[in-house]
């Protein structure tokens, strides 16, 4: 078996049991007998609470988790940059905007507008990355397009808030960019599970171009392999990943950028291999994070963004000192 | 047989014209060198070669056929290209970035040849090693071997000497006079004229994107050449392993 497979063999068991502590463990403690209604009578309350609110929202945590750590992890491989992670090429803003014009549109209400709203903002910054890195090869390029892109989006979303007239949107609004899988439903799971794996598709696909790219813009064009196309996969799947994200759980950070690192070195660097367990370790990450947050004991629920930026923070920094070895290349 | 061919061609970048009229050809089993002051088209003849830079007018033919007609692939499959540019992104072991240069084969395959060219190089002990764990001649040497490992009948290679300690620079220079010798046509860029005229068949003098001299080194590096291009009152004089040149600028 490959160290790549048993990476992701090891990783895969460790959500799986992750899974199994978010289903089983939450606020409300359960006695034996709970739990026996809890697998064998559907028309009990306590299965009610393991399947239909703890169980979608920790499989929805990991299907979100996954799209932000493959996002990062193809950000990374596309720029040549550690740095790079979902919301550096505004592809997050540009998805919060979509929601947040839903939000104040009055489409809160409406099934599936307000997600809707933020794949289609995803999708147009996807488009206009694709476009412009047709126009400029060089990754530092991309980067300050994506910098200025998030920013008009930021400020776009701030002018929403500031100038909308109920509270009741503004609060909405916060709450989606403060991110959250609270009150995730199957079906949120079933339209998020699709995008994420046409994103992983994309990034597969991409995945020769990434490691090519190791070697600089100008020995991977000379390398035969089709970069332009690869190029534009690997934003494809940036972006669907993103922006399916964003549409089901708000603007969550540092999974996408601390993902791809927790793997790094188990995969040597390789921008291709790194993929997969990239995906994996972002899953497991927010299934953990939500779980914590969860169990958290506050009088309001922790966000999940605030949480994983606050945890994600502290913890990417002891990684980026052990990795800066790497970085000074 | 030409490996290369450029007939007439010009190129810019942005407003400033980088290649004005090249007319040269690179044959299979030679080590051409290209020799010139800063900015003087040696780099961008390179990346022409390669199909990194458009060309305005005239035209680039790999082993007879026009690069514009070629797909990426079949023009990797022709000409290997060893970029001036020595970062690794990531800190991959020296094999798997050697194994890069034959994208196309199956994963044993690319290591299996990537060990080989290695082993070409003298790096052989490095194949496990990442690259951030190397030095600057060490990382040259796994780049070659990258370079090797594509085995296309063309090499190019971009100031491949830049920053090595002298042992290295010959070793490089040995490398790629063997693929010569092997068979292949190699195309590479050098700021060292001694070495220019120690290792290569020939040597094409550049100057603000044109062709000065095309011929065997000696002959192309005379002393009148080196005076109108580098400003340089030189003359060659015999060392023990062939001429050396020796030179002064001149006011």
């Amino acid at each position: 078996m490959s160290r790549t497979a048993r990476l992701c063999l090891l990783l895969g068991l460790a959500i799986v049991a992750a899974l199994a502590a978010a289903v089983l463990v939450g606020e409300t403690p359960f006695d034996g007998g709970q739990y026996a209604a809890a697998f064998g009578d559907p028309a009990s309350g306590p299965w009610e609470v393991l399947w239909q609110v703890r169980a979608p929202r920790a499989v929805c945590a990991l299907v979100v988790g996954a799209a932000l750590g493959l996002a990062g992890a193809v950000m990374q491989g596309l720029l040549r940059n550690p740095l790079a992670d979902p919301g550096v090429l505004g592809v997050s803003a540009t998805a919060a905007l979509g929601a947040a014009l839903a939000i104040v549109l009055g489409g809160a209400g409406v099934t599936g507008l307000v997600e809707g709203s933020a794949l289609a903002g995803a999708a147009a910054a996807g488009g206009l990355l694709i476009v412009a890195s047709s126009l400029v090869r060089a990754p530092e390029a991309l980067i300050l397009f994506g910098v200025a892109l998030s920013s008009f989006a930021g400020a776009a979303t701030a002018l929403i808030f500031n100038l909308s007239p109920s509270p009741i949107a503004q609060a909405e609004v916060m709450a989606w960019l403060l991110g959250s899988v609270q009150n995730r439903s199957w079906i949120d799971v079933a339209w998020v599970t699709p995008a994420v794996v046409v994103a992983a598709v994309f990034a597969g696909l991409s995945a020769s171009g990434l490691r090519m790219l190791t070697l600089g813009d100008e020995a991977a064009a000379a390398s035969g392999l089709s970069m332009g196309r690869l190029r534009v996969f690997a934003l494809i799947a940036a972006a669907v990943a993103t922006g399916a994200a964003v549409a089901v759980a708000g603007v969550i950070g540092f999974v996408g950028l601390a993902a791809p690192h927790l793997v790094r070195a188990a995969v040597r660097g390789d921008a291709g291999r790194i993929l997969a367990p990239s995906a994996l370790a972002g899953g497991l990450m927010l299934v953990v994070a939500d779980l914590l947050a969860r169990l958290t004991p506050t009088d309001q629920e922790l966000k999940l963004g605030v949480f994983t930026a606050l945890i994600g923070a502290p913890l990417f920094a002891l990684i980026a000192w052990r990795a800066a070895r790497e970085w000074r290349l | 047989m030409n490996l290369l061919t450029f007939k007439g061609v010009r190129a810019s970048l942005g407003q400033v014209r980088v290649l004005d009229g090249i007319d040269i050809a690179v044959k299979a089993g030679e080590v051409t060198a290209l020799c010139g002051p800063n900015g003087a088209g040696k780099s961008s003849v390179i990346r022409a070669a390669a199909g990194l830079l458009p060309v305005e007018a005239g035209e680039v033919r790999l082993s007879d056929v026009a690069i514009g007609r070629l797909s990426p692939r079949q023009r990797a499959e022709r000409v290997a290209y060893l970029p001036q540019e020595r970062r690794i992104a990531w800190n991959l072991p020296a094999v798997e970035v050697a194994a890069l240069g034959a994208p196309f084969l199956s994963g044993e395959a690319a290591l299996a040849k990537a060990a080989a060219s290695l082993e070409a190089v003298g790096a052989g002990h490095l194949a496990d090693r990442g690259v951030a764990d190397m030095s600057g001649g060490e990382r040259a040497r796994v780049l070659l071997a990258r370079a090797l490992t594509t085995q296309a009948p063309l090499m190019l290679a971009d100031e491949p000497i830049a920053g090595l300690d002298p042992d290295a620079q010959r070793l490089v220079l040995e490398r790629l006079k063997a693929r010569a010798e092997a068979g292949a046509g190699v195309l590479v860029s050098l700021h060292d004229l001694t070495l220019a005229a120690a290792f290569a068949d020939r040597v094409i003098v550049l100057d603000r994107g044109r062709v000065i001299a095309d011929a065997a080194p000696i002959t192309a590096l005379a002393p009148t050449v080196l005076r109108q291009v580098f400003g340089l009152d030189a003359r060659w004089v015999e060392g023990p392993d062939g001429p050396l040149l020796a030179a002064r600028r001149t006011q």
